[in-house]
């Protein structure tokens, strides 16, 4: 028997030591219970979640687990009462995994991270031994050819392509490079895989460094993965005790600093060479002249962990799923306003409707579904009129967003999309690096711009403005975080320009967010009285006799919410 | 130019630059590891003095203006020193979504002027389905209202035996 507890960083964070400790002091060491871990299985909603395993290999699955809950999974695996049923996953919950189609998330969540033996149990290295020993390097290259994959961080580049490319270049030396540096915010794929599952990275970067003929690989990681970096190193070890590296190929990890425009391969390089990490013109392409000025293959961690799949199983069988231009399964981080959030991995060709409203079960509280913001700052926000889009390179990118890494942050009403895209702005305009000047300015003056707006103080033309400059930049930026930091203002400009006018012309934020369009007032019938609000009010706007209602002196109001949060009765409404 | 004979006395005392040279000599002749000296640094140090990182210039034979020049790139350096508990608060977009603004500001008012908290705005920690998210020091809070934080952190308070 075994008790499987999830520790990836949700998990950890949901408080899944604290229950790994409970479970290891109920038990008594007699029972022939073993107590594994693994990394996340992506039902981020309801962790932390403990897996029991009885000797059939039969599983039960406990979510939403505390440390009373627990001492109760102890004694229902001994077989003393079943008081912990209470908490097993729902069908409906389960519903979240059997929707999907797992190929990058394999073993996400079933197998323990820092244990090489059950990778290799489930078939693990496997695919090394197949490409090594029964292909040559030009078949591999065939072979993910034939699968169709494409790039996972957000380009969607043809891989095979690239790995043509870096082994044709000449060059003595030669690197296979992973980019584990997802800056995305809103989006944590990578994460999940390398905490999860690193063997079927590493697996994926030796069947590649193969085909290309690497002798060395470096993931470069972020650094706000503590987690993730611990559990590769880990990963790597062991994978140089059983052979799989050694003289002939190594992979060594190296952690970002924090900086978003890094994901950028030429940039990424100039990090790894220990610079600060601006991109560079490209020609000549990192397949020709890369890390050390040699030939190198940079793919996205998601990328590398379907390439043991599609060896073993066939480019066949991976490019028989998905749509007629984006073929195999993408894995997506669903969050934002969503009752289940977590990660979810399913065929192209799904629609985007299928993700939300089918895996993901809807918007939180049942409010009214907005838009979906896909691609992170790079991408766009997709309205809910286009909610049948499926999900596919092409599809995407013709809504204005793009596929990007997987990051999908829904929103509701109460989501003001010109304060989103503030916030997008605010981002791109930090991390720009500041090499190209349409960049580095540009996103300023848009943030300006968008900043005036939310605040009440928009002008006649700004909309034009934010769309005149917003091609500039395009045009004028030598990396992809210029040519698509306009994103995310330009589609909110296409799909919900009446909000940008509202807050323009009529000073008025239909989603009752951006403070200072707002005007609190208390409606007479629901006030009781309380002086609960004039209590809490940081300015002493708000009077009134007590049990009569109250009013609030809109001169004095700085719209700081304290009184809508704190009235019992629902009394202040804001318009 | 290249400082190479001269010798540079870090003057701040409470950095002792012993404690860096293994770092230094492991890394000194490895091509592109000045990131990775700097890391190291940061983990000892907690910060990275201006002192520090003229010494790190010349024992690595670089400029002390490349130093900086990635020092300040990189947002995850710091050059100014942090209280004992740092706060690193997640502004991701999923966080931005559930409120993180409304929690900065909780955060910011249970500090008040302490030198024990330092908060850290980030831009995602990858916990996005706990948001709003928050890291003190190793541990990860989620799913944070203006009460649990400031729950958290009068608890860390407390513990600390400091009455603020």
């Amino acid at each position: 028997m075994k008790i499987v507890i999830g520790k990836g960083s949700c998990g950890l964070a949901a408080g899944a030591l604290k229950v790994e400790k409970s479970i290891r002091e109920a038990l008594t060491g007699g029972e022939g219970i073993e107590v594994k871990s693994a990394g996340c299985v992506g039902m981020c909603f309801l962790e932390p979640i403990v897996d029991v395993y009885d000797d059939g290999g039969v599983k039960k699955t406990y979510v939403k687990v505390n440390e009373d809950v627990a001492r109760e999974i102890v004694k229902n695996a001994r077989g003393e009462d079943n008081e912990a049923d209470k908490h097993l996953l729902s069908s409906d919950d389960e519903e979240f995994l059997t929707r999907q189609t797992r190929v990058a998330l394999r073993n996400c969540g079933v197998i323990d991270p820092e244990d090489i033996d059950e990778y290799i149990e489930k078939g693990g290295y496997e695919a090394v031994r197949k490409a090594l020993e029964e292909m040559t390097p030009d078949q591999v290259i065939d072979e993910i050819k034939a699968s169709g994959l494409a790039g996972r961080g957000g380009a969607g580049f043809p891989t095979w392509f690239k790995w043509r490319a870096a082994r044709q270049a000449e060059g003595d030396v030669k690197y296979v490079i992973c980019n584990a540096d997802e800056g995305d915010p809103g989006a944590f794929m990578d994460r999940a895989v390398i905490e999860g599952d690193p063997h079927s990275l590493i697996e994926g970067m030796i069947i590649a460094a193969y085909a290309i003929g690497a002798s060395e690989g470096v993931v470069y990681a972020r650094a706000e993965y503590p987690l993730a970096i611990k559990r590769l190193e880990k990963a790597l070890e062991q994978a140089r005790e059983k052979g799989f590296l050694g003289e002939k190929f190594d992979i060594y990890v190296k952690a970002g600093a924090g900086a978003f425009v890094c994901g950028e391969e030429t940039a990424l390089i100039a990090s790894l060479e220990g610079e600060r990490g601006t991109p560079r013109l490209k020609p000549p392409f990192p397949a020709q002249k890369g890390f050390w000025q040699k030939p190198s293959n940079i793919n996205n961690v998601e990328t590398y962990a379907n390439v043991p799949w599609i060896i073993q199983n066939g480019g066949g069988a991976f490019s028989a799923m998905g749509s007629e231009n984006s073929k195999g399964t993408k894995v997506f981080a669903l969050t934002g306003k969503i009752k289940n959030g977590g990660l979810v991995e399913i065929p192209m060709g799904a629609t985007i409707r299928d993700v939300i409203f089918g895996i993901g079960a809807g918007i939180k509280d049942d409010r009214p579904f907005k838009a979906v913001q896909m691609g992170g700052p790079s991408g766009g926000c997709i309205p809910a009129e286009l909610v049948d889009t499926i999900i596919d390179y092409k599809e995407i990118a013709a809504t204005g967003a793009i596929m990007g890494s997987g990051g999908m942050v829904v929103m509701d009403e109460a989501t003001c999309m010109v304060d989103m895209a503030r916030f997008f702005l605010d981002f791109t305009r930090k991390e720009s690096c500041g090499k190209c000047v349409h960049c580095r300015i540009g996103t300023k003056r848009m943030l300006e711009i968008l900043t005036r707006v939310t605040e009440g103080r928009g002008k006649d033309g700004d909309i034009e403005l934010l769309e005149s400059i917003g091609k500039d930049i395009k045009e004028g930026s030598l990396c992809g975080l210029g040519q698509t930091a306009p994103n995310p203002v330009l589609t909110t400009i296409k799909y919900f320009r009446h909000e940008y006018e509202a807050h323009i012309y009529d000073k008025r934020c239909t989603a009752k967010h951006c403070a200072a369009l707002l005007t609190f007032s208390i409606e007479n019938e629901k006030c009781v009285g309380c002086s609960a609000c004039a209590k809490n009010c940081p300015v002493g706007a708000i009077d009134g006799a007590p049990r009569a209602p109250h009013e609030i002196d809109l001169e004095k109001c700085v719209k700081c919410r304290k009184c809508v949060e704190v009235c019992h009765f629902d009394a202040v409404s804001v318009y | 130019m290249r400082a190479e004979k001269r010798e540079f006395v870090c003057k701040d005392k409470a950095v002792d630059v012993k404690l860096l040279a293994p770092v230094i000599a492991a890394h000194k002749d490895k091509k592109g590891s000045l990131i990775t000296v700097l890391q190291k640094a940061q983990e000892l140090y907690g910060y990275l003095p201006t002192d520090l990182i003229y010494h790190i210039a010349l024992e690595m034979r670089l400029k002390p203006s490349k130093v900086m020049g990635v020092v300040t790139f990189y947002a995850q350096f710091r050059t100014k020193p942090v209280g004992k508990y740092l706060i690193t608060l997640c502004q991701g977009t999923a966080c931005h979504v559930n409120g993180s603004k409304e929690i900065e500001r909780a955060v910011m008012e249970e500090m008040g002027g302490d030198s024990l908290f330092t908060l850290e705005n980030v831009a995602c920690l990858g916990c996005c389905s706990l948001s709003p998210v928050m890291m003190i020091n190793d541990e990860t809070y989620g799913s944070l209202t203006k009460k649990s934080v400031k729950e958290i952190m009068r608890g860390i308070r407390e513990r600390e035996g400091g009455d603020a």
